[in-house]
């Protein structure tokens, strides 16, 4: 019982890492970035093709990962997004699915449509008992560094100026505009290391998601519900919501497998019908 | 004096409608003008073309002689225009003391001197701004533009829907900040109210300036104050905020 | 002349057959003839063309973005699929009505979820009811034989009278029939004062509220009716093929009609029948190149047209505005830009 709701947490974490990024480009742009997955899977594969392949040491790569992602989603917005902002939601929708459909063609392509496995080093495998609780050895490495990360992200968006900045502009971008702040520079910051941290999330849940060409895909459900649930005022939203979602997918799975994901999708549909702006959004009047 | 704001030939408007005809309009440095005019007349419009939130059709805008046309808005604010929005428009999610830092340049008006400007903020400085009345938004709205050491204030109705006595505590404010030497256009429906803090004043109509002269003037003409802003001297309907 | 006399008149104006909309259908007449050895395709076509036009019913002309149209699509697959091979309905026709109906309830039930909301909620929504039906069917492999689809389906004769054929002569003229008739209705209501009113709705829905167009009720209609359309597409192709898998319910396929709206383009009912002829015959030629990394070209295809939009749309409009200085006309507000 306490082990799945410690496997529920360190899923949950893994996800919010993997959607934080997502929820701060809907929010901060209005952007709907379905492609966001993608950048997740590059991670992923980066470290794959790293450690077994170059026989770069598991714990080395995460952070190759985190910048080849950053770097790729720094590109990426610089030479294509930045043309689809002022577009529609339904143009915006056509370009991302089709940069889903693109990577994952090519994925496909250059690495094979199998799944791949991460060579986890033996001292992450196996796990602790804790008072008859089984603790994974590698579930708890990912609660400690996406627990780090939920930190540092919180620190540096109410603590900087950077962080200040990008508050305001969430909050209303037009006015922060005029009020001197580079909105679009902001954005493009915020834009790839949200990539980023897609990608290293990407990397450290290869072992535990499966990664495979179709992985935006799989997951492209996830993290939507992650920001939705979630709302895009804060971070603390999608925090929760990537926590939720976590534990009742994992419990889900264990106590009535016969439902599946029935039951995640269902509740999905249930918060959006109730609450649009999100279980732990604000209500605001826009 | 030489002129630090000066529009000429401007037309812009939003979408494919163009609300400012054939705009111009000169600013000398240290002056502050009061924009009057009837609802709907292009008053905000015009505001908003300086700052650089409309589009453009035509014409200049020089900013103590350099062309800020081609700028984005944020440049535009770097530049020295420090815009007060209509709705006040305060960042909901950010306290009183961040509203103020996210924006600050360096330069005289420091964050303690707003303080000092408007005491109210500094008691509630670690307060988020969206549990403030509206007296409080506005000087909030004022101190973030003024943080911004503009060359310039745009203030959009900055006294629209406040009590008599929070109208008298912004002039007055308004009034120590124009001493400084800060130029500064208000946007305002009702002519009694800023004429005497202002010392010119222009009036809008369809889109077009068709009266420019020295407030003091303008108040005592009442004739030219009936003609294009209503009954003189009384107060007009207000214009309902927007949702 | 009083003002519902114009308006009437202004509908019947709309409503007049143009002869490129004649030639158009004369030429789908004569594919019967003509190409016969290319029927299978020609089915395939009709059948993407008839749930294109049904995504272009709440997209182009309500403005509801669904990423999740395949739900009713599969439902109607399924249905179909069920309902022969239980020998409940053995008559396609009838069978296709019932999967319609079926298809059509689940999208008056799901409207209601659609109703509030911003493109994002609604984008999630159909994604989800789409997940939902899908996982339904894996879950309840008993019924619809799970991951491995629903075989063993056997379809009676058409009408009691034309059995199925190997090379797909009966499929195609049945699917064209269907579509056909299917866009004659479309159009019809399209034409209508209740098809003015949906566009009043996509361009603003709050002036359309405000001048007393119910709003909700309308959205209601045409959901489900799009709904209906998308289960009769889903129904054909069970019909046609005799199988029925996971597949129809899936995110791909939603994306697919998607993009072959937009190649059509939306609001004018022809898009989805020309987008589907485009996108049909490009999969075949490209598929023999690249069988496996098809997906990647539409990928492309997509990013293109979106980036490539602006420019495409302003060509459209120069070029619209010069044939209309030569006419003579006011230039019409152009339909086809994505």
């Amino acid at each position: 019982m306490l082990t799945i709701l410690f496997d529920g947490i360190a899923y949950g974490m893994l996800l919010f890492v993997l959607a934080c990024g997502l929820a701060v480009t809907l929010g901060l742009m209005n952007f709907v970035n379905l492609a966001h997955g993608a950048f997740a899977m590059a991670g992923g594969y980066v470290t794959v093709v790293l450690v077994n392949r170059l026989g770069v040491p598991f714990l080395a790569a995460l952070p190759l990962a985190f910048l080849a992602s950053f770097v790729l989603g720094a590109l990426m917005e610089r030479t294509l997004y930045v043309h689809v902002y002022a577009k529609s939601h339904l143009e915006q929708v056509l370009f991302t699915i089709g940069l889903v459909f693109m990577s994952v063609a090519a994925v496909d392509y250059v690495m094979g449509s199998q799944q791949q496995f991460v060579g986890l080093p033996a001292a992450l495998q196996g796990r602790y008992d804790v008072l008859g609780v089984g603790i994974g050895k590698y579930r708890l490495l990912i609660i400690v560094i996406c627990g780090a990360l939920t930190a540092a992200l919180q620190l540096i968006l109410v603590g900087t100026r950077f962080g200040t900045r990008l508050r305001a502009a969430v909050d209303d971008r037009r006015v922060a505009r005029g009020l001197g702040i580079n909105v679009d520079a902001v954005f493009a910051v915020t834009f790839a290391v949200g990539s980023g941290l897609a990608g290293l999330g990407g990397a450290l849940g290869a072992e535990i998601l499966g990664l495979d060409p179709i992985f935006p895909l799989k997951f492209l459900i996830y993290f939507l519900i992650v920001v939705t649930v979630g709302g895009t005022s804060s971070i603390t939203g999608p925090f929760l919501a990537s926590l939720l979602l976590g534990i009742a997918d994992v419990a889900g799975k264990y106590y009535v497998p016969k439902l599946g994901a029935f039951v995640i999708y269902t509740i999905m549909i249930a918060v959006l019908i109730w609450r649009p702006q999100g279980l732990f959004g604000r209500v605001t009047a826009r | 004096m030489p002129d630090l704001l000066s529009i000429e030939g401007l037309r812009a408007g939003y979408g494919e409608a163009v609300v400012l005809a054939n705009v111009s309009l000169t600013i000398a440095e240290g002056s502050a003008i009061a924009l009057l005019g009837r609802n709907g007349m292009g008053k905000t419009t015009l505001i908003d073309s300086v700052i650089g939130v409309t589009r453009r059709f035509g014409g200049t805008i020089r900013l103590a002689g350099r062309d800020i046309t081609p700028l984005r808005p944020d440049r535009r604010a770097h530049a020295g225009i420090g815009w007060v929005p209509q709705e006040r428009n305060i960042f909901r999610s950010l306290t009183v003391e961040e509203n103020l830092t996210a924006v600050a340049r360096p330069g005289a008006w420091t964050v303690p001197r707003i303080y000092q400007l408007f005491p109210r903020l500094a008691e509630r400085r670690r307060n988020l701004g969206d549990r403030f009345s509206g007296g409080e938004q506005q000087m909030l709205a004022i101190g973030r533009a003024l943080v911004l050491n503009p060359k310039i204030l745009l203030l959009d109705e900055p006294l629209e829907g406040l009590a008599p006595i929070l109208v008298e505590e912004l002039l007055g404010a308004l009034r120590r900040v124009f001493r400084e030497g800060v130029s500064a256009i208000i946007v305002e429906q009702n002519a009694r109210k800023v004429l005497d803090a202002t010392d010119r004043a222009a009036i809008m109509e369809r889109g077009a300036i068709v009266h420019e002269g020295p407030s003091r003037a303008l108040a005592a003409d009442r004739q030219l104050l009936e003609t294009h802003l209503g009954v003189a001297g009384k107060s007009q309907g207000r214009r309902a905020p927007l949702p | 002349m009083t003002l519902a006399a114009q308006v009437a008149r202004q509908l019947a104006a709309r409503a007049r057959w143009r002869p490129l909309e004649i030639v158009f259908w004369l030429a789908a007449l004569a594919s019967i003839f003509l190409l016969p050895s290319r029927h299978l395709i020609l089915t395939e076509i009709a059948i993407l063309g008839l749930f294109a036009l049904s995504l272009d019913l709440i997209l182009g002309y309500a403005g509801i973005l669904s990423l999740g149209h395949a739900a009713f699509f599969g439902l109607g697959a399924y249905a179909a699929g069920l309902l022969a091979k239980y020998g409940l309905v053995g008559e396609p026709v009838l069978a296709l009505f019932a999967a319609g109906l079926g298809a059509a309830a689940l999208g008056f039930v799901t409207s209601f979820l659609l109703l509030r909301g911003s493109d994002l909620t609604r984008l999630m929504v159909t994604l989800g009811i789409a997940l939902i039906l899908r996982e339904i069917a894996n879950r309840y492999d008993w019924l619809t034989g799970g991951a491995d689809g629903l075989q063993g389906i056997v379809i009676g004769p058409v009408l009691g009278a034309f059995a199925f054929d190997i090379a797909g002569h009966v499929a195609y003229v049945y699917s064209l029939s269907v579509l056909f008739l299917a866009f004659l209705a479309a159009r019809r209501l399209m034409n209508s004062p209740f098809g003015l009113s949906l566009r009043a709705i996509k361009g603003n829905s709050l002036r359309a509220s405000a001048i007393g167009i119910g709003v909700d009720a309308r959205l209601v209609a045409i959901y489900t009716i799009a709904a209906g359309y998308a289960g009769i597409a889903g129904a054909l192709l069970t019909q046609t093929t005799q199988f029925a898998s996971l597949d129809v319910f899936s995110f791909e396929r939603s994306a697919d009609v998607l993009l072959v709206l937009i190649l059509g383009g939306t609001g004018y009912l022809y898009g989805g029948l020309i987008g589907a002829v485009v996108f049909k015959l490009v999969q075949d030629a490209l598929i023999d190149v690249t069988a496996q990394y098809w997906q990647f070209w539409i990928g492309l295809v997509l990013v293109l047209i979106v980036l490539g939009g602006e420019r495409v749309k302003r060509l459209a409009a120069a070029a619209g505005g010069r044939i209309a200085r030569l006419v003579g006309r006011r230039p019409k507000l152009d339909a086809k830009a994505p």
